[in-house]
């Protein structure tokens, strides 16, 4: 076991040492990374002004190891907007995308994994189709349009949720999230649910098919005591990983339901920093959501690992 | 072709379910070919519907400029924001409304397929011959150069996606070229993986050993023994990817990071339609359902040639 969390630790650094590799190398594609943080009226002495503070007129390779030496520690610069470092910014952010995170996976779990069971134990039936159809749709519709037929409907119309902002309830020294953050959840949650309900479907229809199903049955063993100690706990051991991947998605790919609900966390913060060619910031949050993804991915395979022995020894 | 025989083997290998049928298809080309798929169509409603869902886009796509009933950028501010027809304001002339501008709405759709179209069909382009060159490699030579390969694919496919490619489009710049050339790069790995995967499946199994042991070149092995069973797969995978560079494709001009905001295309209406979504909110919907419909369409589609391009599903099936 030790093994195996080792290996995929090494594995991890060097993805993550990737990741600066190609956050460094992006920025000098154009050409001089200085005409993109600067405008185009900056006079030639402006440009050199930056270029000498920045660093930016040694070579590339001295360049590139002090980027990675201050990246290792959290240091990417300061954002030229905010003129605050850009990690701080991050964290200060971070709070709101993952109350948007978590309960989106909540809303898909609580959602899909039940579709999917009624789906895969009755194929062919009345919630089969309402399953699959909500599994399909979850792959087709844009969230950012979903988004606005939401804000449109429940805001605007109904006026049952606020159309923007993060409102907290603060209870015993907690910050606690309100209705504020339904709407956006449940736009960001579709896709990941249409995942579980897909996933959990099939799993069991395999699952349901194995002989030491057949086997309790013939022993006698109710229903719900199979569904519980066989079909859903041997459907549980991949479901891990599949859980682990889409949390990764839901902390990284919020940036349109951020954008749109003005939800201040790190997908708007990205797409604000995009808007004011703010690239210091730019390159932090595509650093800091990999290192998310990748630390989750990690964890979710050592989990997976503990659960199921037989993937240690691959 | 011999309608009759054709007419007859059809069913008997459908129903028989063995591989006898298939090699007869094999033997009788590509007329035979076309006929039995339209065969496994017409059992198939869901793939049926799938096509036709397809067929309808590329065809707007393509008959553009004859179909819409107005210029896409001709701004006309006296009709600005009319409502749909069938709205107590709206009029036959502007069937879906018309936007801040005073564009047609339809018209705006129509000529927006060119856009996702090509974005989805270029990047596949280059992602699935890039992709297939590369997992052939990878996956033939095997050892340290398919550890290397395969190291840099699980690298990329472990990024947040939507991260990078939001973040080079921003570095690169707004144009179309520079989408598809993002998709088609950062979507590599997808076809790296699963061209790898099927060929060392293929090495394994015995056709690729016999053809060695007859004497024949390595090109001749990839040429004629492992490609033309690439292409089932790689076909499925190239109908999913597509409807997922549409896809984010509208979403990258939602952020205004795709094609100039002057082009019309799905995302740039999307973008545009949000700032009137209380007071006018047909502008946003509408190119909203052009992306479901196209992406429901190739969706289905692609569960279908799913099944059906790959042999030993379609024994199972039926």
């Amino acid at each position: 076991m030790q093994k195996y969390i080792f290996s995929r630790l090494v594995q991890s650094l060097c993805i993550l040492f990737g990741v600066l590799f190609i956050v460094f190398f992006m920025m000098q594609v154009t050409g001089d990374p200085v005409s993109l943080l600067l405008s185009r009226h900056a006079t030639p002495q402006e440009v050199e002004e930056m270029r000498e503070e920045l660093g930016y007129n040694r070579p590339i390779l001295i360049q590139f190891t002090s980027f990675v030496s201050r990246a290792v520690v959290g240091d990417f610069g300061r954002s030229f907007r905010h003129k605050q470092p850009a990690m701080d910014l991050i964290i200060e952010r971070l709070p709101a995308t993952v109350e948007l995170a978590v309960t989106a996976l909540l809303i898909s779990l609580i959602l899909g994994i039940p579709l999917g069971l009624i789906s895969g134990s009755n194929p062919g039936s009345f919630w089969d189709v309402i399953s699959r159809g909500t599994g399909l749709l979850g792959q087709t519709i844009p969230n950012f349009w979903l988004a606005l037929i939401l804000i449109l409907v429940f805001s605007v119309n109904l006026g049952w949720f606020p159309s923007f902002g993060r409102e907290t309830w603060h209870f015993m020294g907690l910050t606690l999230p309100t209705r504020s953050v339904i709407l956006p959840a449940f736009s960001l949650s579709l896709f990941t649910m249409g995942q579980l309900i897909r996933f959990t479907r099939s799993a069991v229809l395999e699952i349901r098919s194995e002989d030491y199903v057949r086997t309790a049955y013939s022993k006698g063993i109710p229903d719900r005591k199979v569904y519980i100690r066989h079909i859903l706990r041997n459907a549980s051991i991949p479901l891990i990983s599949i859980v682990g991947v889409q949390f990764g998605y839901l902390l990284s790919g919020s940036i349109y339901i951020e954008t749109i609900f003005s939800w201040p966390g790190l997908g708007n913060l990205l797409a604000e920093s995009i808007g004011n060619r703010d690239f210091a910031l730019v390159q932090a949050i595509a650093f800091f959501s990999s290192f998310v993804v990748v630390t989750l991915n990690l964890l979710t395979d050592i989990a997976y690992g503990l659960a199921d022995p037989r993937i240690r020894y691959e | 072709m011999d309608n009759n025989s054709t007419g007859q083997q059809i069913p008997t290998g459908v129903a028989a379910s063995t591989g006898l049928a298939i090699d007869q298809k094999q033997e009788t080309g590509l007329w035979h070919f076309i006929k039995y798929t339209a065969h496994l169509l017409a059992r198939d409603k869901a793939g049926t519907i799938g096509l036709i869902m397809f067929v309808i886009v590329v065809l707007s796509a393509i008959l553009a400029p004859w179909i819409s009933p107005h210029d896409p950028l001709k701004q006309n501010l006296r009709h600005a924001k009319k409502p749909p027809a069938w709205y107590e304001k709206g009029t036959m002339e502007y069937p879906l409304g018309t936007d801040n501008l005073g564009r047609d709405i339809l018209s705006r759709i129509i000529y927006g397929s060119r856009v996702s179209l090509t974005v989805g069909f270029f990047g596949v382009l280059i992602a699935s011959s890039l992709g297939i060159v590369i997992g052939l490699f990878s996956g033939y030579k095997g050892g340290k150069t398919d550890n290397i390969i395969m190291g840099g694919v699980n690298m990329i496919l472990a990024l947040p996606y939507l991260v990078f490619v939001v973040f080079i489009a921003a570095i690169l710049g707004s144009s179309l070229l520079n989408v598809i050339l993002i998709f088609g790069f950062t979507d590599i790995p997808i076809f790296v993986r699963i061209t790898r995967g099927e060929v060392i499946k293929m090495r394994a199994s015995g056709f690729v050993e016999s053809a060695v042991s007859i004497g024949a070149t390595g090109n001749r092995i990839i040429f004629s023994h492992l490609l033309p069973n690439l292409i089932g797969p790689i076909v499925t995978i190239a109908t999913f990817e597509m409807s997922a560079m549409i896809f984010y494709e509208a979403g990258l001009g939602f952020l205004g990071l795709s094609v100039p905001p002057s082009v019309p295309s799905w995302g740039n209406m999307l973008a545009a339609g949000r700032k009137y979504l209380v007071i006018y909110p047909w502008i946003a919907t509408f190119p909203g359902l052009a992306i479901v419909f196209t992406g429901l369409g190739m969706n289905l589609l692609g569960d279908w040639l799913r099944d059906v391009l790959d042999p030993r599903m379609r024994r199972v099936k039926k």
